[in-house]
Parts: structure tokens; C-alpha cells; sequence
């Protein structure tokens, strides 16, 4: 019963990376600089390490056959517990840094805490990938402010970044059944507590970017729930083929 | 004393005689320059054109191992388009026109790219390969007179034959594995075989720059003697993966040494090289896009680097 709790709360946390890996791996050799593409390759490389090691982990639990990929590859839509956030497409780079930004601020204060877990495993998962995410928002915070405080060209296209990504970050603080259950047996953090945290991070950040969070609005919540939009359809549809087309291979 | 009699060229010519390398700041006959901003630029546009074949089945990668390691092989490229065209900008020529130059379609790259990965062992086959191919060109280049390029290559060609290793054994787990996905492979090898053959140019007779190019130490050995190494690499390759050339005249020549093969399609390469290959417009439109969606980008860059300038100054006044 324990051990399936603790599945599904790897589950949520390597979801969240897998995805938004996934998504910065479409941009490989199509960054309009060089420096950029390496450095968000960069990125989604780090993601998915920290993705192999939470499956190998939730792949450990569940016995028989299951390894990291299957964990990964083969479930089903509803089954993924990841954000609306890191679903989102790669619009443009305004988008893509936006939606990292929001994301890396979170990862950053949940990967905090995870170092102070009572299950060892996500202690040590927690302090190898701290180092890369603290780069990942430094990063990210970098490239907020250069374009929200650019032109005016980059800064619009900024702020429609923000005020269409923002309803999606709420999500992320709003605690699942299994979140709550990390969090009072002391395996993940009170994400409560860190929300406050994240918002003052997130609104000082934009306000050296001079950019600003929209006036209103209406947050959006479900997927980690496995209500998911439509874009995780399609995103499964390419992460999953060949494990589809091809099932029980070894590559 | 000498020396004086000498002309610059001649010297410069006795300098790369004697195994000197040629530095940024050294003279150098303009043709010299020339044919090294062309050649070493060529390079790294072929570095970043090929990204885009090998980019494309990133997101489909049959597992975690195999997408980590091919997000890693692409970067490597980049990385590789990157130590390039700063040896081609130490020869006076800009990041910004040697992008101007790819993108309007003016500056070739490697044809290879040219051609589409259609299946998941295209990426054993091309790190195999290509990658293979590659680095029979570029070991040769370590050695080269110039010296920015000569250094960058030693550098990527460490990371070429770490691609390779990894593209074979891509292949070998494909044919140790089902039927399928040792037809997968087959395909893939039918697909890749030829034009990977191609990628060493021309026949000698045909290349004319190649006597110019062994003064200077680009090339030690002629397009058909490196065609005939990578032939003679990759058979027993093949063989150890239990698939077949697609060559009905190869065989092995006991006279010679080398093995024997087939004529090669010379009018699909220079077909390709004109851009009539199947995904040139693709590949260049892929590089259009990203340039032109960045413009944005560096203008934002740059506008906020100019106010940080500005208020450090201010600070300072
Ligand atoms: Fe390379
Ligand atoms: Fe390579």
C-alpha cells in the first residue's frame, strides 16, 4: 500500500520532467543559435536523467517486468500525472522560456525540499539534480529578463507568453490525493508552503523583466489528474510509437 | 639569407612542408584563405544541417537510454558547428554571413543530410555510416596546415568515433533482435549504403582541386582511396551484423588486397548536390525558419544589453 503511494508520487514527479524534456527535445537543431540549442538540449538532457532515475525507482516497486521504459512509455493518457504546463507547445521562444521559467522556479523549491525526504532514494535523486536545476533557472530567469526588458518586439511577446502560460502554473501547487500523502508522511513537500514562496519569486523576477502577471485570472487545474489537454494526445502519439508499433523489443 | 631569395609563397609552402602550422595572424596566400573560410565553413554547416536528420527521431526514440544518447550525439554536432565556424571567423569572415551564406543557399554542406531517416535503425545507419565516413574524411584534417582547424578537429574527431560506436551498436542490438527489426536494419543499410559511399566525392579523375589540397595538407589521400578504406572498414562490419551490401559486385580481391565494388550512381549525387535531393528544401527551410524566428530573439538580446552598458556607465559617471 506504502510502496503503491510512493509509485505514484514518483510518478508525479517524473512526469512533470518527462514531459517538458519531451517538448524541449523537439527543439533540437531548430534553436535559431547555436549556443541556445545546446543549452536547451542541455536541459532536456538533465530532465531525463532525473526521469530515469525516478523510474528506476517506481520500476523497482512495481516488480516483474516493468523497467524504467515501461514506466515511462506504456500507460495509458489518463494514467500521466504531469501539469497542463509542461504540455504546452513550443509556440515560439517566448513561450518556451516562459513556460521553462514558471516550471524551473517550482522544480527548484520542490527539489529543496525532497533533499530533506524521509525516503533515501528521493534524498539522493533530489541531490544530484538540484545542482542542474539551479542552473536551469538561473537560465531560464536570464533570458526573462533580456527579452521582457529587450525591445519592444521581445518584451510583447513576452508578456502574451505570461498571460497565456501563467494559468497553467497554479496547477502545480494545487496538492493531489497522493501530493498530501507525501507531504503529512514526510516524503514530499507541503506545497502550501512553497506556494507563497513561488509567487513572490515569480513576480520580482518579472518585475526586473518589466513584465507582469495578468490582472485576472482563471487557473486551470486537471492533469495532474489525468484530464489532460489536447496536446498530450499527440505528444504520446510521438513518445510512445516505437514502443507501440514495435511492443516487447529490446533497442 | 636564403630565405630572401624566396618568394612569400614559396616560404609560406616551405613552412607547411616542414610540418609548421599556419596561425590567424600569419600570411597566407589569398587563395589559401579562400579555399579554408569555403572548406571549414562547408564543415559547419554540415555539422548543423546534420542536426535536422537525426533531430527528427528524438521525440521517438524507442526508449529513455536511446533518447538520452541521441539528444547527446546531436548536441555534440552543434557543439562540433560551433568550434568550426569560430575557426573559419579566426580567416576574417563573420558568424552572421557565414549563416547568410547557408541559409540563402549559396554555401553547400554535406549532401548526405540530404537525404531522409525514416526509420528508427536510420539512426544506427548514419552513426555507423556517416559518422564512419566522416571521420575517414576528418582524421586526415588533425593534421591539416591550418591550425584553428587542424585543433578543432582533433577535438571533434574524438567525439566522431564515440558517434560511430554508438550508431554500430545501435545496429547490433536491431539485429540481434526480431525479425522486424532486422528488416529495420536491412532497410536501413539498403538506404544509407550508397550515398554514404558517395560522400567521399567525386572519382579522382573528376577531382580536380585534389594536387592543391595535398600541398596544404586538407587532403593526404585521394576521394577514391578513402572511398576504397571505408569500403574495406565496413564490410566486415556488415558481415559481424549478419546483413547484406547492396552491392551485387562486391567482392573480395585477392590481388589487390581491397575489395571490389560496383559503379556508383554518380547522377544522383550530382542530382543531390544540386538540390534535387528529397529533403534539401526541407532541410533549408528548417534552417530559414529558426534564423529568421530568432531575429526577435538577438534584437531583444542586444537591446538589453546596450541598457545594461548604459546603466553600469551611468553608475560609474
Ligand atoms: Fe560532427
Ligand atoms: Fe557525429
Amino acid at each position: 500500500m506504502l510502496q503503491e503511494k510512493l509509485y505514484d508520487y514518483l510518478l508525479h514527479l517524473g512526469d512533470n520532467s518527462m514531459i517538458l524534456g519531451q517538448r524541449l527535445g523537439e527543439l533540437c537543431g531548430h534553436a535559431a543559435e547555436l549556443e541556445t540549442d545546446i543549452a536547451l538540449t542541455n536541459i532536456s538532457l538533465d530532465l531525463f536523467g532525473q526521469v530515469r532515475n525516478y523510474f528506476q525507482a517506481a520500476a523497482q516497486i512495481k516488480g516483474g517486468d516493468a523497467t524504467e521504459d515501461s514506466v515511462a512509455m506504456l500507460r495509458y493518457e489518463h494514467e500521466y500525472k504531469n501539469t497542463y504546463l509542461v504540455e504546452q507547445p513550443n509556440e515560439d521562444f517566448a513561450h518556451v522560456i516562459v513556460r521553462q521559467f514558471f516550471f524551473d522556479v517550482y522544480h527548484q523549491l520542490v527539489l529543496n525540499e525532497l533533499m530533506k525526504s524521509k525516503n533515501e532514494t528521493l534524498v539522493a535523486i533530489a541531490k544530484k539534480s538540484i545542482k542542474e536545476v539551479d542552473y536551469h533557472v538561473d537560465f531560464s530567469s536570464t533570458w526573462v529578463k533580456r527579452l521582457g526588458d529587450g525591445t519592444e518586439e521581445s518584451h510583447a511577446k513576452m508578456q502574451t507568453a505570461v498571460n497565456i502560460l501563467w494559468r497553467y502554473s497554479m496547477e502545480l501547487f494545487k496538492a493531489t490525493e497522493i501530493e498530501s500523502w507525501a507531504a503529512d508522511s514526510g516524503v514530499g513537500p507541503d506545497l502550501d508552503q512553497l506556494k507563497p514562496i513561488y509567487l513572490e519569486r515569480v513576480t520580482s523576477l518579472l518585475q526586473e523583466a518589466t513584465l507582469s502577471l495578468p490582472e485576472e485570472t482563471v487557473f486551470q487545474y486537471g492533469a495532474k489528474t489525468g484530464m489532460h489537454s489536447e496536446n498530450m494526445g499527440f505528444i504520446l502519439a510521438e513518445f510512445q510509437y516505437m514502443q507501440r508499433a514495435y511492443p516487447n523489443m529490446k533497442w | 639569407m636564403e630565405n630572401k631569395t624566396l618568394s612569400l609563397e614559396d616560404q609560406f609552402q616551405n613552412r607547411i612542408d616542414s610540418g609548421e602550422n599556419i596561425e590567424a595572424k600569419d600570411w597566407m596566400p589569398e587563395k589559401y584563405r579562400k579555399t579554408h573560410i569555403r572548406q571549414i565553413s562547408q564543415h559547419a554547416h554540415s555539422e548543423v544541417v546534420g542536426m535536422l536528420p537525426e533531430g527528427n527521431w528524438i521525440s521517438r526514440a524507442p526508449s529513455l537510454r536511446r533518447k538520452v544518447a541521441l539528444l547527446a550525439k546531436v548536441q555534440d554536432e552543434a557543439g562540433h558547428g560551433l568550434y568550426l565556424y569560430s575557426a573559419a571567423e579566426t580567416l576574417g569572415i563573420s558568424r552572421e554571413e557565414l549563416n547568410e551564406q547557408l541559409n540563402s543557399g549559396r554555401a553547400k554542406y554535406s549532401s548526405i543530410f540530404n537525404y531522409p531517416t525514416v526509420s528508427w535503425a536510420d539512426m544506427g545507419a548514419v552513426g555507423w555510416l556517416v559518422d564512419g565516413a566522416a571521420i575517414i574524411n576528418q582524421v586526415m584534417l588533425t593534421k591539416t596546415s591550418y591550425g584553428p582547424y587542424a585543433r578543432a578537429m582533433v577535438r571533434i574527431c574524438k567525439e566522431e568515433s564515440f558517434h560511430q560506436r554508438q550508431g554500430y551498436e545501435i545496429m547490433l542490438s536491431l539485429c540481434n533482435g526480431t525479425e522486424a527489426q532486422k528488416a529495420m536494419s536491412q532497410d536501413a543499410l539498403n538506404r544509407w549504403w550508397w550515398p554514404s559511399m558517395m560522400m567521399f566525392g567525386p572519382r579522382d579523375e573528376e577531382s580536380p582541386n585534389t594536387e592543391q589540397s595535398m600541398k596544404w595538407k586538407i587532403k593526404k589521400k585521394t576521394n577514391d582511396e578513402l572511398r576504397q578504406q571505408f569500403v574495406d572498414q565496413t564490410v566486415p562490419q556488415v558481415e559481424i551484423l549478419g546483413l547484406t551490401v547492396p552491392d551485387k559486385d562486391l567482392k573480395w580481391n585477392d590481388e589487390t588486397g581491397h575489395y571490389d565494388f560496383g559503379t556508383i550512381d554518380w547522377d544522383e549525387f550530382w542530382d543531390v548536390v544540386k538540390g534535387n535531393g528529397l529533403m534539401n528544401e526541407k532541410r533549408l527551410k528548417d534552417r530559414n525558419e529558426a534564423w529568421d524566428e530568432g531575429k526577435w530573439v538577438r534584437d531583444g538580446a542586444s537591446a538589453y544589453a546596450d541598457k545594461q552598458a548604459e546603466k553600469r556607465a551611468k553608475k560609474t559617471a
